[in-house]
């Protein structure tokens, strides 16, 4: 899928005009208020240009009927265009995704047995609940949960990334997703949605579905929207009586352009591509979101809770020092913590062989002995220690309390000096690891959170923006408070669990604040379905992305920030065209009333403060403007206004200047330009 | 023009004094607090909750609290109506006036059960004392008392509390601790200053043409045998060398009618008869007292949310507008009227036509801003005789309605314009927008919408139809642009609860009187159910903590938004309007075009 946006391009504009031609159903119209009076308007206009009289009062020439009638078509075209050209770019990243997505034929097992019963079946005809094998080559032909098997997998028709990801049964990493192919081994894989249904045809299905959900917020701006709407009718509707007692009629055709140009058009009619546009920009980032109401919910947010590992700090602890303990030297410390982590492949482990081979130069040669005389020891999550047995010596390295309970086992006594290194580790943030060697310790391993670099600045800013920062985490509260203070969040919490990490969200909830957070392990699943703004992992377990209400295909925690300014930047630019929409309303009366009245009320010149030629051209270059200006528009409503992550005084006192006085700025070049422009060429119309 | 000038400062400089101790003495009375009338007026409160079966304790949710109102408002318009009817065969008619017409019997109580005061007649000519005193006066203290009742609700609902106080308790306490205090204090300063109170009738004196011979025996006016055989005639103002001077309780009505931003006159000429208003101090004390509960209010505000700065931000956006119309209507006054100057009227003094020479222009322009800003609707001058620029003062504050209005009812309308702010341009912040930490979603923008819509409709609307209709256009006296005003004027004070006239237009006959009257009622009750449904909403929600990322409303930038935002989508309702009334005149008039 293409990062960059592309909002113009032949491929989304030649069919988004067409529909937009399509979409003039009144049917469809109604669902817009605002611009739904506009096609009335249009047809009222029609009507006068067949019969002039149709209506009675003054009667305008049919040529300016016309034009006016043509100009308001063209608004409501304009309207739907903008619309259609939001829903093409939507519809083009979705059938990116659809084109990794072609029927394949599924290999169906009978049990879930690598070597059971084989039955092959298009993958259309798969049910939820089916079981599947996908071997080397294979395309998975639907999302699912891995019940057994180990295989990496190339995800990046989804997310981009072009480096394979593991795929195994049980823990964080059992999900897979429809679309992407076994790069080796195999997987045995259960259905947890049918074909049609799984997450990336529920995205496609949003984006194209017509009855596209209104936010809460689009819901409360249509609804002053229609009210304002109601006002301009009611102004101009009276406006018929109050020139008939003043004996001077009024021409239909120029009240309804009058009524046409005071309608929040402009806003009208981007108010559902900017919607659209916002979901957009998520999907570029690779997130995909199941409402529109939860991309709105992110401009709100107030509180993120941050997972430490991952999104604060670098995924591992490196190892950065050797603390030997009594009698042992810092190279035998380094030697034996080497040869207990040969065998560890976790990224800790890999850290303590690279730091021993830098500071000793040590390369943890174990050829030298013989066959069986050496045994390594795995992690286990009974004994928490992992480590190597060799010639009658056995080392063990592990968390300090599993050591120590192992030491206490052997009836050996823990030197007393020990728990004071412990206590500096934790103090600096870092997390001991015991290594001792046949129950006698040799020292401390000091295992080190690497915080992320830029992430310092990025809190900085969610300050700015009135977001507070979480940061959670499994450490101690000790270690926690070092690594918070080092990356600058607001607040943490040590010794999450999942009960507690909920409590937290219902807190801070209760206080009126709205929370985000990411997950990606079934334990997060509570407390993702009770934030307010809830991003999954994709790579995480089924239900967590079943509770979530945002699904990030990259798996990028720190992505919950984006997500954040992606929603605030959607709330900001249906505000600033609001803001400029309404503000335009000033110079178009300025225009149209002095021209409606001008002719018998010569005195009313004084307001014509434009100088516009004649009435026509003074109402025509008003509702000329008030069209081209949706067009012109579009490419803003569909990138969204300028966001800078600033305190809300800054950015209200910023987005005030450039769309509410540019609002009313604009409009007063503008329609001088087009009446210099139209008046040469209408003359006497 | 110094001196002008000096009497503004004057005036400002005291309001500011007594909004401080008036203010959180309102507070007082409202939150239950102590005051000095306690030990006299508790045992009278106690009286009236024991014989209305009345628990003053007992909280109100706001449906229950606008029920309450409804009703209270109900009964006394039923009671009062039947006072107008039935005034003939009621005590204290000296003068033996006859029962009131119904359409416009309608017109009044609706009139002042609003605290509209809209007046179709002449009180002098048309209510007798009995009427004056329990259709007029009473309803001036309970539509003040009923006002500054719901304004409490609603602070209280902002404030968070979806309890809303006892209306009964809350219309109570508002007269014995506020009104009555107030009025009784300020009437005897009117009477010691020349106004007069009295149960006595119309007083026929000679002028200094003399003692002549009676009307009776005059052979000029009436045959004499007739004379001798009925009761003698209700003297007239035309009989030759007597005068016919009406008076009553004058000082009572004008001091509850600015203390409670009533407006209604005992006289025709409302406060620009000398009795009711016979001298430049007077003139003062009446715009003070108009000002006084309205301006401290806010402070009311402030204390009751515990947001001072807050209360004061509306203060100097209601302040702002106030003092640029103040400006406005001086400024068409003082130049004089092009048309009269330039055949020869000396144009040093101003435009004195329908102004009372012992006010002056200063305190006149200060008068006909004060009554329109704070809804009371007196005049000490004729606001038909403004220049057309002055005019568009009193027409703009009206279609505003919100430059510190009444007692209550102006600053929920200052709420309404703050709501729709917060949602315009609040979500420019990147959140959803807040108002005093609760936000501001589809509901709100429902209910503050309609009530924003409320105005224009029921002025355009009865306007268009009163045109298209062609219904009692007669009434208008005058053609064309002014003529429009007229009409502009006359359903631009109803539906803002003002009251004041533009006089010109004879509004009574039945379409006035029956349009007016529907106005009025619809203009008061809809938008103070909306707003109370609007502060029970908020009351419910949660409370959003106030981060960096929230959009303050207490400081000088959202003070200009909010001031900018009310003139542009006034402006865009009423410009129209204002176009073909005023504006047109005023640009005719420089033109020197007459009609």
């Amino acid at each position: 899928m293409k990062k960059q946006s592309q909002t113009f391009n032949r491929d989304i504009l030649v069919p988004a005009l067409w529909r937009a031609v399509l979409k003039l159903d009144p049917r469809w119209m109604v669902r817009n208020p605002v611009m739904f009076v506009v096609e009335i308007g249009a047809l009222l206009t029609l009507m006068l240009t067949i019969d002039p009289s149709i209506f009675g009062g003054l009667a305008a020439s049919r040529i300016y009927n016309a034009v006016v009638t043509i100009i308001l078509l063209l608004t409501v075209i304009f309207a739907n265009f903008a619309e259609a050209v939001a829903e093409g770019r939507g519809r083009a990243q979705a059938a990116a995704l659809r084109r990794v997505h072609k029927e394949t034929q599924v290999k169906k097992l009978s049990q879930p047995k690598y070597r059971s019963k084989q039955e092959l079946i298009a993958s259309g005809e798969l049910r939820k609940g089916d079981i599947f094998l996908v071997e080397t080559g294979d395309t998975i032909p639907a999302d699912g949960e891995v019940i057994e098997g180990t295989a990496s997998v190339d995800e990046s028709a989804i997310t981009g990334e072009s480096a394979p990801v593991i795929r195994e049964s049980g823990g964080d990493r059992s999900a897979v997703t429809g679309g992407t192919r076994i790069l080796s081994d195999w997987l045995i894989v259960k259905v947890t949605a049918s074909p049609g249904e799984g997450f990336i045809e529920r995205m496609i299905a949003m984006v194209e579905s017509a009855r596209r959900q209104k936010t809460p917020n689009e819901i409360a701006l249509t609804a002053l929207l229609a009210v304002l709407t109601l006002v301009f009718l009611l102004v101009c509707v009276t406006l018929v009586p109050f020139a008939n007692f003043l004996k001077s009629p009024l021409d239909i055709a120029t009240v309804i352009a009058l009524l046409v140009c005071l309608i929040p058009t402009t806003i009208g009619a981007l108010l559902s591509a900017i919607g659209i546009a916002g979901m957009d920009r998520l999907i570029q980032r690779n997130v995909i979101a199941s409402s529109g109401r939860a991309v709105e919910a992110a401009g709100d947010v107030d509180v993120l809770l941050l997972d430490k590992t991952g999104t604060i700090t670098l995924g591992n602890r490196q190892a950065v020092d050797f603390i030997p303990v009594g009698t042992a030297s810092k190279c035998e410390l380094a030697e034996a913590a080497q040869l207990a982590s040969l065998a560890d492949e976790t990224p800790e482990g890999r850290s303590i062989v690279l730091l021993a081979k830098e500071m000793f130069g040590l390369r943890g040669d174990v050829d030298s002995f013989k066959e069986g005389s050496l045994h390594f020891v795995p992690f286990s999550a009974q004994t928490r220690m992992s480590g190597i047995d060799m010639e009658g010596n056995s080392i063990r390295k592990g968390a300090s309390d599993a050591i120590i309970a192992y030491i206490d086992n052997q009836g050996k006594a823990v030197p007393v000096e020990l728990n004071t290194i412990l206590d500096t580790i934790s103090h600096a943030g870092g997390t001991p690891l015991v290594v001792a060697r046949n129950g006698e310790v040799l020292g401390v391993v000091h295992l080190k959170d690497i915080v992320k670099g830029g992430i310092k600045e990025r809190f900085i800013e969610m300050r700015k923006m009135g977001i507070k920062t979480v940061m959670i985490t499994g450490d101690n509260p000790l270690t926690a408070a070092t690594i918070a203070a080092e990356a600058g969040v607001d607040d943490f919490m040590a010794q999450a669990t999942p009960e507690t990490k909920l409590k937290l969200i219902r807190d801070y909830q209760a206080g009126g604040r709205l929370v985000g957070m990411t997950g990606d392990g079934t334990n997060d699943a509570p407390a993702l379905a009770q934030a307010d703004v809830a991003v999954a992992m994709n790579t995480g377990t089924q239900p967590a992305r079943e509770a979530a209400n945002m699904i990030d295909l990259d798996s990028n925690p720190t992505k919950l920030i984006e997500i954040v300014e992606i929603g605030k930047q959607l709330l900001i630019t249906r505000g600033a065209i609001t803001t400029f929409s309404i503000a335009n309303d000033v110079a178009k009366y300025f225009a149209i009333i002095p021209a409606m009245f001008i002719v018998l009320f010569g005195e009313l010149r004084a307001l014509n403060i434009m100088q516009l030629a004649t009435p026509h051209s003074a109402i025509l270059s008003a509702m000329i403007f008030n069209a081209i200006i949706i067009p012109i528009l579009i490419p803003l409503a569909l990138r969204g206004v300028t966001y800078r992550p600033s305190s809300a005084g800054k950015l209200l006192l910023r987005n005030i200047m450039i769309y509410g006085a540019g609002g009313v700025i604009a409009p007063f070049i503008g329609i001088k330009l087009i009446d210099l422009l139209i008046a040469p060429i209408i003359g006497g119309l | 023009m110094v001196i002008d000038i000096l009497q503004w400062v004057i005036f400002w400089g005291v309001l500011l004094a007594l909004v401080f101790p008036v203010g959180s003495y309102m507070a007082k009375v409202f939150t239950g607090g102590r005051t000095w009338f306690d030990p006299v007026m508790d045992p009278i409160d106690n009286f009236i909750y024991k014989l209305s079966g009345i628990d003053p304790k007992k909280q109100q949710r706001w449906p229950a609290y606008v029920k309450a109102m409804l009703i209270v408002n109900g009964v006394m318009f039923v009671l009062m109506f039947l006072v107008l009817e039935l005034q003939t065969v009621l005590p204290l008619n000296p003068d033996h006036l006859g029962f009131v017409d119904p359409w416009l019997a309608f017109n009044t109580v609706s009139s002042f059960i609003t605290n509209t005061n809209w007046q179709s007649y002449g009180g002098e000519s048309t209510l007798s004392y009995f009427s004056q005193m329990f259709a007029i006066i009473f309803p001036m203290f309970t539509s003040a008392a009923t006002g500054l009742a719901c304004g409490m609700a609603f602070i209280r609902g902002l404030g968070g509390s979806v309890d809303m106080g006892n209306f009964y308790a809350d219309l109570t306490r508002a007269i014995t601790r506020i009104m009555l205090p107030i009025a009784l204090v300020a009437g005897v300063v009117l009477v010691v200053l020349g106004v007069p109170s009295t149960f006595a009738g119309t007083q026929t004196v000679n002028t200094l043409n003399g003692p002549l011979a009676p009307a009776a025996v005059s052979p000029a006016s009436q045959p004499s045998a007739e004379a001798t055989s009925t009761p003698a005639p209700a003297p007239t103002a035309t009989s030759q060398g007597q005068q016919n001077i009406a008076r009553g309780l004058v000082a009572p009505l004008v001091s509850i009618k600015h203390a409670g931003t009533n407006g209604g006159g005992w006289f025709n000429a409302n406060s620009s008869h000398p009795f009711e208003n016979p001298n430049p101090i007077t003139n003062m004390i009446e715009n003070l007292l108009m000002a006084l509960l309205p301006a401290s209010l806010l402070y009311t505000l402030g204390i009751m949310l515990g947001r001072k700065k807050q209360a004061w931000i509306f203060f100097g956006v209601m302040a702002a507008f106030f003092l640029i119309f103040l400006v406005v209507a001086y400024a068409g006054e003082i130049q004089g009227n092009p048309l009269l100057t330039k055949v020869g009227v000396d144009s040093t003094q101003g435009n004195m036509e329908g102004k009372e020479l012992r006010l002056g222009q200063g305190e006149t322009a200060l008068f006909v801003t004060s009554t329109t800003a704070f809804t009371t609707g007196s005049v000490d001058a004729m606001h038909d005789s403004l220049t057309p620029l002055a005019s568009i003062t009193p027409l703009s504050q009206m279609m505003l309605n919100m430059v510190f209005g009444g007692k209550g009812v102006g600053f929920i309308n200052m709420i309404m314009f703050v709501i729709l702010t917060v949602f315009l341009v609040g979500l420019m912040v990147g959140r959803t927008p807040e108002f005093l930490g609760k936000r501001i979603q589809v509901y709100e923008v429902k209910l503050a919408s309609i009530s924003f819509l409320m105005h224009p409709l029921l002025i355009l609307g009865f306007m268009a139809i009163t045109f298209a209709l062609q219904l009692d256009l007669s009434s208008i006296s005058n053609p064309g642009f002014h003529g429009l005003t007229q009409v502009l004027y006359a359903f631009t004070s109803a539906s803002a609860n003002n009251g004041s006239a533009f006089a010109g237009l004879n509004a009574n006959t039945p379409w006035w009187n029956f349009s007016l009257g529907v106005v009025i009622l619809l203009g008061r009750y809809i938008s103070i159910v909306l707003m109370l449904a609007l502060a029970g909403s908020l009351a419910a929600k949660k409370a959003v903590p106030v981060t960096s990322g929230t959009l303050q409303t207490d400081t000088g930038l959202f003070a200009g938004v909010l001031f900018v935002t009310i003139v542009i989508i006034n402006l865009l309702s009423f410009f129209p309007a204002l176009a073909l009334g005023p504006l047109a005149e005023h640009f005719a008039m420089l033109a020197g075009k007459v009609f």
